[in-house]
């Protein structure tokens, strides 16, 4: 009998997959069990966010960031605020700088949280998932007592944030931080030496700290490659300057140390948080500028000119100097970035959002090449995807 | 800092030749304008020169200027982790225009490539892939141009008689509203227009421009500026169901 031929075999995997992270739909051509090329398919979740935003005042945009990656609203928030703020030339107060220090690290344990387990979950573990959403929970009432939503924050705003900390909620913190690393203890009881973890982990996908600068990586991706890059230490924004802390560095790149970055990243954070409650200054949150931020409501009640400062900002909302402004932030998921163009009116004229996320999925079809169809899923856990953010 | 982005602006422009056509340092940050045609030699430049090094490309965005000859920038974002700076390369392309892809020279533009190829319809020449990326599988028309509607052209929902997803034109229940919140007071600040003139004018040539075309029900492009609205198919109503109103895929 003449040798057989298999023929390679296309198979689509999603857009309904639960190890794809939301609507992803992939094409992979199959030689067996082995991947021979993936063709990621995306944008079924693409919501036009950024043509919307051309069409809203810069106060309204606001929201469209904390829909974007829907596990980490307030890092996006915050690149969105930095662009306009260097357009405008505004100085944030420095109490309004360590609360967006700290709402950012509790953003990233909360980012963290949420795809470490997610990704056991991938390969197999199911129980780190419900300890971790135990922890999310007592977060996002954090975020509740801030800003009145679990998820969709839109805290930040340009000149500081929308409201100062309401009162006991810094003890509340520096309790939860206080139980915090036994609980990423637990959770690394259950996964770092776990042999099924490693067995489906080490040695998956590792890449080269030139590869990952080719393609674009950033965030805890490109530091497990072996590149000591975080835009916290490197071009620090908030007060990142005055805060203390270390950035893990992998070794092999590979899915693995992708996870003990993340791992590792959440302890700094809970230090970093700690900092900032013990530093965390006196004086106005925001900034004073009435142009820009809107007065209290107290003071509306007697004040004329605080009235007119307040319909006008909700209503027509500020201008922006006509000029360009591109500010990025260390997402948890890598560097976000927001181009922003004004025209000098009350809207931007445009708004582009570099996601982290994006750049990682397209270098899917160099990760998974040669992979087992097994790994493919580990893979794309490692890369931390959420498609809020990448389909836009 | 902006003195050694001024310096190395200098220095890229300097190197480039006749390939930059300007340099400039704003917010503390430089953007460099080159040529269409050159955008891949002076991003190789950029990205092996040792005093650039910026082996990092961040983003690729599109730009819409409609009144303009060229009306796309494409504006590309780099970094460089060794140096730790940024520079902002932008390239005016025209509508019938193809600009060279950057991807040979860094992988991850493919993908942003196609992004704005799918959002704005620039064209990319030799981008091996260059299919849509993020909107529907048959999808006509460019979203991101300023002259396509917020709204769009078509909607999709189930239909429960015939058990499928079906493609319908948009139809709006309410009129699609563009506050224009520009109070004549703003007149003030820019000293081209007399105080509350753009106001009195700008009905005025807005009753006269559609006059050809019937009452379209949708502005254009919120921006109020006067000859923003561009000859372009969308100036067709949009729920107007039958019409040829999707605009021509390049």
């Amino acid at each position: 009998m003449a040798e057989m031929q298999i023929k390679p075999m296309t198979m689509n995997f999603g857009p309904q997959h639960p190890a794809a992270h939301g609507v992803l739909r992939m094409v992979m051509e199959m030689d067996g069990e082995v991947v021979r090329r993936v063709d990621p398919h995306i944008g079924l979740l693409h919501r036009g966010t950024e043509k919307l935003i051309e069409y809203k005042t810069y106060l309204q945009a606001i929201p469209y960031f904390d829909r974007l990656d829907y596990v980490s609203p307030m890092c996006q928030e915050h690149a969105f605020v930095l662009a306009v703020e260097k357009l405008m030339g505004l100085e944030v107060p420095e109490r309004g700088l360590y609360i967006r220090t700290m709402f950012d690290e509790i953003t990233r344990i909360l980012n963290h949280l949420l795809n470490v387990p997610a990704y056991a979950m991938d390969v197999g573990a199911v129980t780190p998932f419900l300890w971790a959403f135990e922890e999310r929970e007592l977060l996002m009432e954090f975020y509740e007592r801030v800003s009145g939503a679990r998820l969709h924050a839109a805290y930040y705003r340009p000149g500081g944030v929308h409201a100062d900390l309401p009162a006991g909620i810094l003890d509340d913190i520096w309790a939860w931080t206080e139980r915090f690393p036994k609980v990423l203890q637990d959770l690394e009881g259950l996964l770092t030496e776990n042999r099924i973890f490693k067995q489906r982990l080490v040695d998956i996908a590792p890449v080269s700290a030139e590869d990952a600068i080719a393609w674009g990586f950033t965030g805890p991706v490109i530091r497990a490659s072996g590149v000591a890059w975080d835009l916290r230490k490197s071009q620090p924004y908030a007060a990142y300057d005055k805060v203390q802390f270390g950035i893990p560095v992998g070794k092999n790149g590979d899915c693995y140390d992708r996870y003990l970055i993340r791992v590792e990243e959440m302890k700094q954070s809970n230090e970093i948080i700690r900092q900032c409650v013990k530093a965390m200054p006196g004086g106005p949150a925001s900034s004073v500028d009435r142009k820009v931020a809107p007065p209290k409501r107290g003071e509306m009640k007697h004040s004329m000119e605080a009235l007119i400062h307040h319909f006008k900002l909700y209503t027509e909302g500020f201008h922006v100097p006509e000029g360009e402004a591109y500010a990025a932030v260390e997402a948890p998921k890598g560097e976000f970035g927001v181009y922003l163009v004004s025209d000098g009116t009350n809207r931007p004229y445009r708004c582009k959002i570099r996601a982290p996320g994006f750049p990682h999925l397209a270098a899917m079809d160099f990760l998974c090449k040669g992979y087992m169809l097994a790994d493919s899923v580990a893979i794309l856990g490692s890369l931390d995807i959420v498609f809020g953010e990448i389909d836009r | 800092m902006s003195d050694s982005l001024r310096e190395l602006g200098e220095y890229i422009a300097g190197a480039l030749g006749p390939a930059v056509i300007g340099t400039s340092v704003s917010l503390g940050e430089l953007t460099v304008e080159v040529r269409p045609g050159d955008v891949v030699k002076a991003s190789k430049f950029l990205r092996d020169d040792p005093n650039c090094l910026f082996k990092m490309l961040i983003d690729i965005a599109g730009v819409d200027y409609p009144e303009r000859e060229k009306r796309f920038d494409v504006v590309y974002h780099l970094l460089s982790l060794k140096k730790n700076h940024r520079v902002r390369v932008r390239a005016k392309v025209g509508e019938e225009e193809a600009i060279p892809s950057v991807d040979s020279i860094w992988p991850a533009a493919q993908w942003f490539e196609r992004e704005a190829y799918d959002m704005y319809g620039i064209y990319f020449s030799d981008n091996p892939d260059l299919r849509r990326i993020l909107t529907d599988y048959g999808f006509e028309g460019h979203p991101f141009r300023k002259d396509f509607p917020l709204t769009g052209y078509i909607e999709v929902r189930y239909d429960e008689s015939q058990k499928r997803v079906i493609y319908e034109p948009v139809e709006l229940r309410q009129e699609f509203r563009s506050f224009d919140f520009l109070s004549p007071w703003e007149g003030m600040l820019q000293p081209r227009v007399l105080p509350g003139d753009e106001k009195a004018t700008a009905p005025m040539t807005a009753a006269v421009a559609p006059a050809p075309a019937p009452g379209p029900k949708n502005p254009a492009p919120a921006n109020p500026a006067p000859g923003a609205a561009s000859p372009s198919p969308t100036a067709n109503p949009t729920n107007n169901p039958g019409a040829s109103s999707a605009p021509k895929a390049p």
